[in-house]
């Protein structure tokens, strides 16, 4: 008797059954499912197909006496033995796709990896929060149809003052804690303000002129928690027929609501500058300031004085127009909540990263 | 501007139960921002109350000291104790231990009781001391914080006063008054005064207003007093340094007596100390019209008073005692023996009031802004009359504030009024401008209407005459801020209303868009971010030696800077020539706070100064230049070029579990380098460099179209040294303006062949001093149009190669655009790549 639980290839001829012996061909494929289905992975498989259809197995050699009958028994013996085949070989397909599953399912599991493990590859890189936040002021005037103008920073004294009707000894001249550049009679300057901005803008375009100046800015602060010898500004500058105060507000409030939410609003206080009449300051409700809601001071503007466009050439009793102007390390500062100055300036990097490439 | 309020009060309707922090929120509205509350009573609570020292016992305590064990009533004379509270006598007589030694029985003084607070928070209460109970403290003026009295406690004889016993020394000594401290603006000096703030207080809150200077008589004058002579030899912008001077004479005055409390007070609350009655009078009456007066001891004065610029070499010592050198343009107050003051600014010593005046001669006189904004700076001696001056006083207060401040010397100080009156200069012409119908709604975008116009400029103090084409004003003299049509919008739009003004959107034309240097910039700076560095912003301000080591390839070469001549630091006095040294720095900074592993970059101006710096012609304000003098403007600016910059250290990221980060080196410099040109479209030039801030054998040299834009590479060994850097620091900066302006204004497409790739490798030896980047070229030159690509794949040395030499593998990438290429064909291309490097560099196959 052949050993049909092992899958033991039958050895001798005195195992194989007749082929037109139907119940020893039966016994044979049952002998041949019993082992498929006892194969637990596609070793034992493996070893099962080898036994019950390989050249050795029982249900081969049944085959191969097929040829030497009769042939009114072939036909019989054929059938019989194919169909037995036939069953074989589909369990033995089924069993396969089975058990490739669970051994694909095992793999998997196997190749779990703790992801909390991981290591940052490659370092961060982030912009500077002051840099994007100019790109994004930027961007809100270029929406609007504004040109961003540029200008230098080591300056002449005649844009930076004089141009922009600082009297020579006026206190708002020495207000403004200017940096002088060596020699005195060079009279040049680091821009206090973007302001000289607006001069060179002028005089580089035709009228009508709608230009937004970012830039650096520099006075002899010391550095403490609020100041900074070294800081960055953004002036606007309109310049058109027509063009009043309301206009101003207008854009400044446009702009505000674009920087701070739909509930911004503003505020104008008279105020004084040498460059714009009338002149105001400008307040933002800040509804998350710290320490409750109020208004904070966010920068100046006005009217274009007339001598600024007189300097430019332009007739102030054919033009008008407005200008302002704001910190933005302020804006920062109370819009994200900085609440020193040396965070922005010592280029500690944990300050940029922290924000990325956004503000 | 301290304001107290009680002042206020007497020129303006401030309602009873307003607070500073009410007055300022009127303020605001027309201009004069808030700053600050100043109010006694934050600081200071009751009970305190006046009581009568009815016996006092000097005790010699174990320590040595003497005390006073007094017995202090602080209710009247057979009226009953109201206050309660624990140590609070029902018998309205308290036992007090008193350290002070200035008063005697029968004095009246000021007693906290306990319960009171005093400024530091010092709680009063009982306590036991030297044996006694002591139930209360009777107090300093130090110790309640009103004045720096260090001769004891207050004996209130001494102030003139003679209170019923239990007076509420609140009520007192003015201490419930509040003050709002407010921001006035250079335009603005008259909001110097009580004159000012009032008459802003009414425009405000549309109530009514007393002029402070309506309520001086000024005494007729029966002769011409004290000589005096405005002599200017040298005015400046050919304004005289003083237009106007008035002087006074009160005679027997007692220096001596005690400035009265609410004087006292007001000035306290105003932030001036109290000195003595005649400089409190002079003082008090400047806070109250903006006039800054000085009182000379008229039997100092030697002869006729003269008001000229100093003399080359004159000195004067000034009252705060030090003797100063005089400039020829500072304006003197001189008399026959010389210098008393320096106009405006600070008074002698010689002349000054003391203890011993008995005759006053004031001054009340109108002084040049400009003059006396230079000596300030010059003596750098702040002063609130030369805050005044500077800003502008009021030319016609002159005789009005003269005349106050006889009367409080009369009425205060005990002097006689005398009418000898010198008032000497020229009255200036009232300031007239048009304001055309209509303007300034058109600039404001508000329709005022006439009444409203009106109305504004007449609340300021101007006067109006309607006229065909609109409106005649006169300015007041107190507002030298208003010369054009302008400034009196800005005043009838402040006085209707910033908040008035609506909100419109005025529409520009088409925009352009960013600039194409713009976007560069952007994309640039966006792109080393997104390549995992990280954006610093650095301080511009470098020494010599960083210029130079930094802003030149040739060691011992002198860098030209631009210098400050008002610098934070000495040392860092210069602009950068050069990114690095701020970058270095920020290195540091961030290795010092533990992070090791940097990346960082920065985009920013370089300063160059060329042949000219500056230039000495500055044209007049409020008016365009001519095109000469403006080109000579332009080009006196240096040139400051956009530089981009970055340092790398460390490791590309942290170590960590299962991963070792690769340490940055050579090539991560210079490949942050081509990634920017990358960016751009732009093909870098690379060399074999050399730069003193770099390793020798490691610096890339980079060129665009020949000319040399920057560098990248290891940073010296020696320089990482010096600055206290991690060695193999590597490092680029780029011009990148230049870069940016070698960047194709449109990029032409390639066209891409779908044709098979052929590829062919070689392997050529060379001296090992040839660069590979060369031979690459020398290959990439020869192989013609079928080449690719070309890349190195493998440099060798060792077994097999002829010492001196190494060998150089390349592989190259054929393609055609039209068809298949044969094997022959890329054969062919190789072996013309190989003959050119043969050619140039000697290579031979391996």
């Amino acid at each position: 008797m052949s050993d049909q639980t092992t899958g033991q290839a039958p050895d001798g001829e005195s195992n194989v059954p007749h082929p037109t012996d139907e119940a020893g061909i039966q016994a044979a494929v049952e002998a041949a499912l019993a082992a498929i289905e006892a194969a637990g992975d596609l070793n034992e498989l493996k070893e099962a197909r080898l036994a019950h259809t390989g050249e050795k197995s029982a249900l081969s050699l049944a085959n191969r006496q097929i040829g030497k009958l009769d042939k009114s028994e072939k036909a019989v013996a054929g059938k019989l033995v194919g169909s037995a085949r036939g069953r074989v070989n589909k369990a033995l397909a089924a069993r396969t796709t089975v058990l490739e599953e669970a051994e694909a399912a095992r793999i998997l599991i196997e190749e779990t990896v703790d992801v909390t493990a991981a290591a940052r590859r490659r370092s961060v890189g982030a912009r500077h929060p002051l840099s994007v936040l100019q790109d994004r002021v930027a961007d809100i005037f270029v929406g609007m149809g504004w040109e961003i103008a540029e200008g230098p920073e080591v300056e002449s004294e005649w844009f930076n003052f004089d141009a922009l009707n600082f009297k020579p000894d006026h206190p708002a001249r020495e207000m403004q804690d200017t940096f002088f550049i060596e020699p005195a009679d060079a009279h040049l300057v680091l821009r206090t303000h973007t302001s000289p901005v607006q001069v060179r803008s002028m005089l580089e375009r035709e009228v009508p002129v709608y230009v937004l100046c970012p830039g650096r800015t520099f006075r002899t602060d010391e550095l403490d928690a609020t100041h900074t010898p070294v800081f960055h500004q953004f002036e606007g500058l309109a310049v058109d027929k027509g063009l009043t105060m309301a206009d101003l507000r207008g854009t400044l409030e446009h702009f505000a609501r674009q920087m701070f939410g739909e509930e911004a609003q503003i505020r104008l206080r008279p105020a004084y500058f040498p460059f714009t009449e009338p002149s105001a300051e400008l307040d933002i409700w800040h509804p998350g300031a710290k320490g409750g809601p109020r208004w904070i001071e966010w920068g100046g503007c006005g009217m274009v004085n007339p001598n600024v466009l007189r300097a430019a050439g332009i007739d102030p009793e054919e033009y008008s127009g407005f200008a302002f102007g704001m910190g933005i390390e302020r804006t920062l500062m109370f819009r994200n909540d900085v609440p020193d100055m040396h965070d922005m300036i010592e280029g500690d990097v944990r300050f940029s990263q922290h924000f990325g490439m956004e503000i | 501007m301290r304001i107290p309020l009680s002042w206020l009060r007497e020129y303006a309707q401030v309602p009873a139960e307003a607070t500073a922090e009410d007055v300022m929120a009127d303020l605001v509205k027309v201009g004069l921002e808030e700053e600050d509350v100043h109010r006694p009573t934050d600081e200071l609570s009751g009970p305190i109350v006046v009581g009568q020292v009815l016996s006092l016992e000097k005790e010699v305590a174990s320590n040595g000291k003497t005390i006073n064990w007094c017995q202090v009533r602080v209710v009247p004379e057979g009226a009953e104790q109201t206050l309660t509270g624990k140590g609070i006598d029902p018998s309205g007589v308290q036992g007090i231990v008193c350290g002070a030694h200035n008063f005697v029985e029968g004095d009246k003084v000021v007693v906290t009781l306990p319960g009171a607070v005093l400024p530091g928070d010092f709680k009063i209460s009982p306590r036991k001391t030297y044996g006694h109970t002591s139930a209360g403290m009777i107090a300093s003026s130090r110790e309640l914080g009103i004045g720096d009295d260090h001769d004891g406690i207050i004996v209130l004889s001494n102030y003139g006063l003679d209170p019923e016993l239990g007076t509420d020394v609140f009520e007192l000594f003015g201490l419930n008054d509040q003050a709002a401290e407010i921001n006035v603006t250079p335009d603005r000096g008259y909001c110097f005064s009580i004159r000012g703030v009032a008459r802003e207080y009414a425009l405000a809150t549309g109530t009514s207003f007393t002029d402070p200077a309506t309520t001086v008589a000024v005494s007729e004058a029966s002769e011409a007093g004290h000589d005096v002579v405005l002599a200017d030899q040298a005015p400046i912008y050919g304004v005289p340094g003083c237009t106007r001077f008035v002087t006074r004479e009160v005679t027997g005055i007692n220096p001596s007596l005690p400035t009265p409390r609410w004087m006292a007070s007001r000035l306290q609350l105003a932030g001036m100390r109290s000195i003595s009655l005649p400089v409190d009078i002079s003082n008090y009456v400047m806070l109250e019209l903006g006039a800054p007066l000085h009182f000379y001891d008229a039997d100092k004065l030697n002869g006729a008073i003269t008001v000229r610029r100093a003399e080359a070499g004159e000195k004067l010592t000034t009252l705060d005692e030090k003797e100063r050198e005089l400039s020829v343009e500072d304006l003197l107050i001189t008399d026959e023996s010389g210098a008393l003051g320096i106009a405006g600014v600070m008074g002698g010593a010689s002349t000054e009031v003391s203890e011993t005046t008995s005759r006053v001669l004031i001054e009340a006189a109108h002084f040049d802004a400009v003059s006396i904004g230079r000596s300030r700076r010059r003596h750098k001696l702040p002063s609130e009359a030369s805050k005044r001056f500077e800003r502008g006083v009021d030319p016609q207060i002159m005789q009005i504030a003269a005349q106050r401040a006889v009367n409080l010397l009369v009425e205060l100080a005990g002097g006689t009024e005398t009418t000898q009156i010198t008032d000497v200069g020229a009255q200036p012409a009232p300031t007239q401008i048009q304001l055309p119908a209509g303007f300034a709604s058109a600039l404001i975008g508000v329709d005022y209407t006439d009444e409203q116009t009106v109305a504004s400029l007449e609340g300021i103090g101007a006067s109006v005459e309607q006229n065909s084409t609109g409106f005649l004003v006169t300015a007041p003299s107190w507002r030298p801020d208003l010369a054009i049509k302008e400034d009196l919008v800005e005043e009838v739009a402040r006085v209707v209303g910033y908040d008035k003004i609506p909100a419109t959107l005025p529409v520009a034309p088409p925009g352009r868009g960013l600039t194409r240097a713009q976007s560069q910039r952007r994309r640039v700076l966006q792109g080393l971010a997104d390549a995992g560095l990280t954006e610093v912003l650095t301080y511009p301000f470098v020494s010599e030696l960083q210029n130079n080591t930094f802003g030149a390839a040739q060691a011992g070469t002198t860098v030209k800077a631009i210098s400050l001549a008002n610098p934070i630091s000495k040392e860092f006095r210069f602009l950068r020539t050069s990114l690095l040294p701020g970058l270095l720095d920020t290195a540091r900074r961030n290795i010092g706070r533990g992070f090791r592993d940097l990346a960082l970059y920065e985009g920013g101006l370089v300063f160059l100064p060329g042949e000219q710096l500056g230039s000495t012609v500055l044209p007049p304000l409020g008016a365009k230049p001519s095109d000469e003098v403006l080109a000579e403007l332009f080009n006196g600016v240096p040139n400051q070029p956009w530089h981009l910059a970055a340092v790398l250290t460390g490791h590309e990221a942290s170590a960590s579990a299962g991963f070792a980060p690769r340490a940055w080196d050579w090539a991560d410099a210079l490949d942050a380098a081509q990634s920017v040109a990358g960016i751009l479209g732009v093909q870098l030039e690379v060399a074999q460099g050399s730069h003193q801030g770099f390793h020798p054998g490691r610096a890339a040299q980079l060129s665009v179209a020949g000319e040399v834009i920057g560098y990248a590479g290891e940073l010296h060994p020696q320089l990482l040294k010096d600055w206290d850097l991690p060695a193999r620091t590597v490092a680029m900066e780029l011009n990148a303006a230049a870069l940016m302006e070698a960047a194709p204004a449109v990029v032409v497409a390639e066209h891409l062949s779908t044709q098979p790739l052929a590829t062919q490798d070689v392997a050529l030896v060379v001296d090992q001093d040839v660069v590979a980047g060369d031979v690459l070229a020398a290959l990439r030159e020869g192989a013609g149009e079928l080449l690719e690509d070309i890349a190195l794949f493998d440099v060798y040395q060792g077994k097999g190669i002829e010492e001196g030499k190494k060998s150089l593998a390349f592989g190259l990438r054929f393609r055609a655009t039209d068809r298949t290429l044969t094997a022959d064909e890329a054969s062919e291309a190789r072996a013309a790549a190989v003959a050119v490097a043969t050619e140039k560099f000697g290579a031979t196959q391996r």
